[in-house]
């Protein structure tokens, strides 16, 4: 029907506009940052940790090195923490109780960035300072408070893998004699296995591309960090601090920063995508 | 809006139905009388439901879905590309075999369709819903409750519902599809009443697995096997006399 | 000597059980804080008085203001947007290249970090298409960063909607659109709305996109091509550069509580999504 075709293409057309806003955004971050970085170089770029736009010098090196040190550090609280979550939410937890849970973890995605950032320093940043040594503004302090905030991907993906594990695996291991815990982590984590990896990755994109917070609690030094108790500043940090007043090859620089946060993300977020379409056509419990 | 005359005539033409290439119907042809109560027997899989489905062009969802020959509805094949295919689904009403009511009240479940044709005066709207109420054998049990969900409804209620919703849009043709198959034996036994009387004024087609149904509900009574119409006649001959030597079978072995 | 299974189970779940209540303990935490360092300074005056002397004096009228035209025009493009693809993707086409790749669009964009749509929305919306720091310019940032969610919670609700609905609805005679409109999307509309909530959320959150994109004027804006800071962005400045305290946790608590009534609002649509599909 005539009608039905006109209104069918229309909605295809607002519909391309999600394919169409993310090409868009690759085409405006590499047009602005790619030049940067083949005119100086990409072993300039990537592997030089001086960073002074004022003299022209732009290597990121040492905000690599930060945001991975940060983003490890956020996933081992993350992974504990949302995991162990997830399993007491699908495994050990009665209904009434899980039905409270949840929502609370959803609410603790929902604080603002900012917020976390701003507890983090009045609470953490002297906690670490005066127990542990340092300036407080640290890499461990960036990284508990980014592994709460991505604590709520991994537990609800997490906790959908789980949800996806037959009743039957769960059903027939309890029957052979197991404990609730030895079917846990023999079968239903196995069986959700590329389901976690998915979130964890998930998880990891979401810390890697975290701004506010680590800017207020990881110190933002230039210098490669040594222990954890050390200030450090991340890719994300680099752009939000000095994009203000940035201009000319040192804003070039700061969108060249930019693309390298984008390809690593793309290359994350394709690896999640991928690790969990797995899942339907393996089923098994292996 | 059809008027009230009620005649139809259904003339299917060597129809082949075919679901991505597989034929599910082979080359039928047969007649449906104006007004009568036909009744389609068969095991599964035989092309019943298919069938139906056809005559109101439901099958048209499925996207492997192809056709050869013709289905004429008052001479005119309604599977001509200028036909209006919502007009001939209010003309072609089905009611199928699980009642599915809409989440909505049982004033607004009976509503929807007539809405959907453009009608909006609120007396004629409700007239028509008490009419089909009536029909339907329901008026009593809900006439009181019309605001009330539709899923407060029992089983045989929310079934009679259905038809109560095929029949306010005032079809030439009704199309059942083992419209009992879930309801205890009252409630059968008053969608039979309905249909009963209902047969004065539509044309009735009754997918049936109930062999018994099938013997007291209908005029003429028509076997369907593996997609093929292996017989048509008048229900009590095809009972007792079945010329077919499958009929035959199929009857035995549903009595045996 | 091994301890035995039951043992083992108990000490395990025992630890679980104390990881789950730190982490909501946590919450809790921050909330009591926040709430108790900042309810104190709320005041009617301060939700309607503009702010004085860079905000160590003053209220947040503008910011809430401008909070509000950011991130509810965010929305109000975003959703229609998003909803329309997920009823395409759902009632309009069959699964296949043209419905992957769309998804794949959605997906990746769900991943790129907010401080990248800043980049983005700072280059092509407020210096190409010469929208300046401005609430639009904002707006239409965040309103892309929350599209693939509002795209997958509306697909989700519709969806959910059984498929019998729909041959019903074809039944007694209506065409695609008004199935849609009329079945499918009365159904489906409260899932639909706990997406849209929850987007609210996130945009009224967001501070890295909008710091590069909406500017950070103090002053109440007039139109759409005004800058604004929002409220998130305030209480970054005021905490950050340690301009008043009080001020920084009386704006945190409006917050927090604006976060906390859209996530009840969402929960709340979502218990009367499951009992009406059901």
């Amino acid at each position: 029907m005539k009608q039905d075709k006109v209104i069918s293409a229309i909605l295809l057309i607002v519909a391309l506009s999600a394919i169409s806003g993310l090409a868009l955004i690759t085409v405006f971050i590499f047009k602005e940052g790619l030049p940067v970085i083949l005119r100086i170089g990409g072993q300039q770029f990537f592997l030089s940790s001086k960073w002074e736009p004022s003299t022209g010098h732009f290597g990121i090196f040492s905000m690599i090195v930060g945001s991975m040190v940060v983003t490890v550090g956020a996933m081992v609280i993350g992974i504990i923490f949302g995991l162990g979550l997830a399993i007491v939410l699908t495994q050990f937890s009665p209904p009434g109780l899980a039905a409270v849970i949840k929502p609370t973890i959803e609410l603790l995605a929902g604080i603002p960035s900012v917020v976390y950032g701003f507890m983090g320093v009045v609470t953490l940043v002297p906690l670490i300072r005066e127990h542990l040594g340092g300036p407080g503004l640290s890499v461990l302090a960036a990284s508990v408070v980014l592994g709460i905030m991505v604590l709520p991907t991994i537990t609800s993906i997490s906790v959908d893998a789980l949800q996806a594990v037959p009743r039957l695996y769960f059903e027939g291991s309890i029957a052979l004699g197991a404990t609730r815990w030895q079917t846990t982590y023999m079968v239903m984590l196995k069986a959700a296995k590329s389901g976690i990896v998915a979130a964890v990755i998930l998880g990891m994109g979401r810390a890697i591309g975290e701004t506010m917070a680590v800017i207020m609690v990881a110190g933002n030094s230039l210098k490669l960090p040594h222990s954890i108790l050390d200030p450090v500043r991340t890719l994300t940090s680099n752009i939000a601090l000095e994009m203000g007043y940035a201009s000319g090859d040192h804003r070039q620089a700061l969108f060249a920063t930019g693309v390298t946060l984008f390809v690593i993300i793309m290359v994350l977020n394709s690896i999640a995508l991928a690790v969990s379409r797995f899942r339907p056509q393996r089923g098994g419990v292996r | 809006m059809p008027e009230t005359k009620n005649e139809a005539e259904i003339q299917v033409r060597g129809f082949t139905a075919r679901f991505g290439g597989k034929p599910a119907l082979k080359n039928l042809t047969m007649d449906i009388l104006p007004r009568e109560r036909l009744a389609i027997i068969g095991p599964a899989s035989s092309g019943k439901t298919t069938f139906l489905r056809c005559l109101n062009r439901l099958n048209d969802l499925y996207h492997g879905f192809s056709h050869d020959g013709q289905i004429l509805l008052h001479g005119k094949d309604i599977y001509e590309p200028e036909v209006d295919v919502a007009e001939l689904r209010r003309r072609v009403g089905m009611v199928y075999a699980v009642p599915v009511p809409l989440p909505w009240t049982i004033y607004d479940n009976l509503v929807y369709g007539l809405k959907l044709a453009g009608l909006r005066n609120r007396t004629q709207l409700e007239e028509r819903v008490e009419a089909a109420l009536k029909g339907a054998f329901l008026w009593d049990e809900v006439k009181d409750r019309l605001r009330e969900p539709a899923h407060n409804l029992s089983g045989g209620q929310q079934q009679r519902l259905c038809l109560a919703r095929v029949l306010v849009l005032e079809p030439e043709v009704l199309i059942l599809d083992e419209p009992c198959s879930g309801l205890d034996p009252i409630s059968t036994h008053k969608i039979e009443d309905a249909l009963d009387e209902l047969k004065a004024r539509h044309t009735i087609v009754l997918v049936t697995n109930n062999i018994k149904q099938a013997a007291r509900s209908s005029d003429r009574t028509a076997f369907f096997l593996m997609g093929e119409l292996i017989e048509i006649g008048p229900t009590p001959e095809l009972f007792t006399r079945p010329i077919n030597r499958r009929t035959n079978e199929y009857l035995v072995g549903q009595f045996g | 000597m091994r301890p035995s299974p039951a043992v083992v189970q108990r000490v395990v779940v025992a630890a679980l059980w104390t990881l789950a209540a730190m982490t909501i303990g946590v919450l809790v935490f921050i909330i009591i804080y926040i709430l108790a360092h900042g309810l104190p300074y709320l005041s009617w005056g301060f939700l309607t008085e503009s702010p004085e002397s860079m905000g160590r004096k003053g209220g947040v009228f503008p910011m809430i203001v401008g909070t509000l035209m950011v991130a509810g025009l965010a929305v109000l493009i975003a959703a229609p947007i998003g909803v329309a693809t997920a009823i395409y993707l759902t009632e309009y086409t069959r699964e296949g290249k043209l419905t992957a790749v769309i998804r794949f669009g959605a997906d990746c964009l769900s991943g790129i970090p907010s401080i990248i749509f800043g980049l983005f929305g700072f280059v092509f919306f407020a210096i190409t298409l010469g929208m300046g720091l401005s609430v639009l310019s904002g707006a239409l940032t965040l309103a892309l960063m929350v599209l693939p969610t509002i795209i997958r919670t509306s697909e989700e609700a519709i969806r959910a909607v059984p498929y019998a609905y729909r041959e019903v609805s074809y039944g007694v005679g209506s065409t695609r659109w008004q199935m849609v409109t009329q079945v499918v999307l009365r159904s489906a509309l409260p899932g639909i709305g706990t997406g849209v909530v929850l987007s609210l959320g996130r945009s009224i959150s967001e501070t890295a996109a909008v710091m590069l994109t909406a500017g950070s004027g103090l002053q109440l804006p007039h139109s759409l091509l005004d800058s604004s800071r929002t409220l998130a962005l305030h209480f970054y400045i005021l905490s950050r550069e340690g301009i008043s305290m009080p001020n920084a946790y009386a704006t945190a608590s409006v917050l927090i509580i604006a976060i906390l009534g859209l996530n009840l609002l969402a929960y709340w649509l979502m218990r009367r999504f499951v009992a009406k599909v059901r």
